[in-house]
C-alpha cells in the first residue's frame, strides 16, 4: 500500500479559508452534540408519555401508544430522515412548504425532530417495560392510598421503573448519539459528515475516520461513565 | 359502613363474585376466610373500588362506589388497605413511605405529616427505622410499616389481604399484635385472613367464601361453635388441624 501518512494533517488550514482540519471536526463534534442532546430531550418526554399510555388502563390510550411505537420503530431511520426533509414540506400548504424549506439550519431541526421522534419510540419499549416489570401491588397500593392516575406515576411507578431501566437507557441514548450520523444524508454538517469532507479534500483517509471514530469513542465512555455515576447516585438502600 | 349488595364480578366470561351480599358496621371486626380462588381478595378489592364489578352495588360510609360523582380517589383516601406483598413504595425512605399521601391526597403541610407518620411508626413500634428504606426491613417491620402508611390517612375503615400470608411463622405475631391493638381500639376492620386465633380473638363476625359466594356468614361465636354448612365445616377442620 503507498499510503503517505501525515498526523499533522489536523493541523493545516482547512480549504474552507478559516481554521483548520481539526477545527473543521470539532465543528462537527458540536452539532453532533447538539442534535444527539436536543432529540433525546424529545426522545425522553415523548417516549415516557408513550411508554405510560402503553401501560394505562384505558384501551383508548393503549392503542395510541402502540400504534405511534410501532409506526416509528418499524420505517428505517434513515426513510424517516427522507419523509421529514424531502417530503413533509411538500405536503403542508405550500405557505408553510416554502418557510420550512427557508429556514436556517432546517437540516439541524429536521434531524432534531426525526430522531426525537424515532428514539421515542425506543425510550417508550424500555418505560414499558420497566413499569410491566414491577409488582402489580404497587400500582394498586398508590391508588389505595387516594393517589390519582397522574400521580400514581408521577411519585411511584415512573422514579422505580426508571431506576429499573437506566442501563438499557444508557445504550438508547448511546444508540442516539450514533445515529446522529445519518443526519449528514440531509446536510447536517455533523462529525461523520465533517470527517468525510475532510478525507475528501485531504486525501487523508486513515487519520480522518480514525480521528472520528475515537471522538465517538471517547464521547460513549464518558456517557457511560456519566451513567454509572447516575445509577450510584440514585441507587435505593437496601435494595439488591 | 360497608354495605356490599348483591356483587357479582366477571373476569371475562368467568364469574369469580355471584351474589355477593354482606356488610360491616362501625367499630365491626369482620374476618373473610375461604379456600384459594375463592374471591376473597377480589371481594375486598372491590370495596374500594380497586377492583369494578358488573353487578350489584357497594357504598362505604353513604357513599355509592357505581355513582358517577363519586370522587374515588377521594373515597380511596379514607379506606385503609393492607397488601399480601406489603407494597412499600422501595425507592422511599420509610418517613416518605407514610407521608406521600398525606401530602399529596390530604394536602397536609410536610411538617404536620411527618409528626402524624412517625406517630404512627412509633405506634407499631419501629421509630428507630424512620430514616430507613423498605429494602432494609424484614417482611414483619415492613407489614408494621405498611398498616402505620394505611392509618396515617385517617381512615373510617381498614381493609387487610392476607397481611400475614407472605411473612415468616416468626414474624406473624408481630403484625397480628398491631392488628387486635387497632381492632380493641374500635377500628372498623374487614380482614381475608386464615388466621383463626385472630378471629377468635378480635372478630364480631366471620364470612366464609367459595367459589365466589358467600356461603356462611355467621357471628364469631356461633361460626366456630358450628358452621351451618358441610363447606366451611370441611374448611375450618383442615386449617384447625394444622
Ligand atoms: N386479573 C385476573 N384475571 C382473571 N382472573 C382472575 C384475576 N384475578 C383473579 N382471578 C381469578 O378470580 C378468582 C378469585 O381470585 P381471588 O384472588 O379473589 O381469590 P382468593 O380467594 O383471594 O385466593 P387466594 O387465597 O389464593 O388469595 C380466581 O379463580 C382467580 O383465578
Ligand atoms: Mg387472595
Amino acid at each position: 500500500m503507498n499510503y503517505n501518512w501525515n498526523w499533522g494533517i489536523f493541523f493545516e488550514p482547512s480549504p474552507e479559508g478559516v481554521g483548520t482540519y481539526a477545527d473543521m471536526l470539532l465543528s462537527g463534534l458540536g452539532w453532533t452534540l447538539a442534535t444527539a442532546l436536543c432529540s433525546w430531550i424529545i426522545a425522553f418526554s415523548l417516549g415516557s408519555l408513550i411508554g405510560v399510555m402503553r401501560t394505562m388502563p384505558s384501551p383508548v390510550a393503549q392503542a395510541v401508544g402502540t400504534s405511534y411505537v410501532e409506526l416509528f420503530r418499524n420505517i428505517p431511520l434513515l426513510v424517516q430522515m427522507f419523509l421529514w426533509f424531502y417530503v413533509l414540506p411538500e405536503m403542508v400548504p405550500e405557505v408553510i412548504g416554502t418557510w420550512l424549506k427557508q429556514l436556517p439550519n432546517a437540516s439541524f431541526y429536521t434531524a432534531v425532530i426525526c430522531l426525537g421522534f424515532f428514539t421515542a419510540s425506543r425510550v417508550a419499549e424500555q418505560v414499558r417495560a420497566g413499569i410491566q416489570s414491577l409488582p402489580r401491588g404497587q400500582r394498586a397500593a398508590a391508588i389505595a392510598l387516594g393517589l390519582n392516575t397522574w400521580q400514581t406515576y408521577r411519585y411511584v411507578l415512573l422514579p422505580i421503573a426508571y431506576r429499573v431501566i437506566l442501563p438499557p437507557m444508557t445504550s438508547e441514548f448511546l444508540n442516539n448519539l450514533k445515529n446522529t450520523s445519518v443526519a449528514l444524508t440531509i446536510g447536517l454538517l455533523e462529525l461523520t459528515a465533517r470527517a468525510r469532507s475532510m478525507q475528501e479534500f485531504s486525501s487523508q483517509v486513515f487519520e480522518s475516520f480514525t480521528a472520528a471514530t475515537i471522538i465517538y469513542l471517547l464521547i460513549s465512555l464518558t456517557v457511560v461513565m456519566l451513567a454509572g455515576a447516575l445509577e450510584r447516585r440514585v441507587a435505593v438502600p437496601g435494595s439488591r | 359502613m360497608i354495605a356490599i349488595d348483591g356483587v357479582g364480578k366477571w373476569y371475562g366470561p368467568v364469574q369469580v363474585l355471584k351474589g355477593c351480599t354482606t356488610q360491616v358496621s362501625k367499630g365491626e371486626v369482620v374476618v373473610v376466610c375461604g379456600p384459594s380462588g375463592s374471591g376473597k381478595s377480589t371481594l375486598i378489592k372491590t370495596v374500594n373500588a380497586l377492583e369494578p364489578f358488573q353487578e350489584g352495588a357497594i357504598s362505604v360510609d353513604g357513599i355509592a362506589l357505581k355513582d358517577k360523582r363519586t370522587d374515588l380517589p377521594k373515597l380511596r383516601a379514607r379506606v385503609g388497605m393492607v397488601f399480601q406483598h406489603f407494597e412499600l413504595f422501595p425507592h422511599l425512605s420509610i418517613t416518605d413511605n407514610l407521608t406521600l399521601a398525606q401530602c399529596k391526597v390530604l394536602k397536609r403541610p410536610r411538617e404536620e405529616a411527618r409528626t402524624r407518620g412517625l406517630k404512627l411508626l412509633e405506634r407499631v413500634g419501629l421509630s428507630a427505622h424512620a430514616q430507613k428504606f423498605p429494602g432494609q426491613l424484614s417482611g414483619g417491620q415492613q407489614q408494621r410499616v405498611a398498616i402505620a402508611r394505611a392509618l396515617s390517612m385517617d381512615p373510617i375503615v381498614m381493609l387487610f389481604d392476607e397481611p400475614t400470608s407472605a411473612l415468616d411463622p416468626e414474624m406473624v405475631g408481630e403484625v397480628l399484635d398491631v392488628m387486635v391493638q387497632l381492632a380493641r381500639e374500635g377500628m372498623t376492620m374487614m380482614c381475608v385472613t386464615h388466621e383463626m386465633g385472630f378471629a377468635r380473638k378480635v372478630a364480631n363476625r366471620v364470612i366464609f367464601m367459595d367459589r365466589g359466594e358467600i356461603v356462611e356468614d355467621a357471628q364469631k361465636e356461633e361460626f366456630f361453635g358450628q358452621p351451618r354448612s358441610p363447606r366451611a365445616q370441611q374448611f375450618l377442620s383442615k386449617i384447625l388441624a394444622h
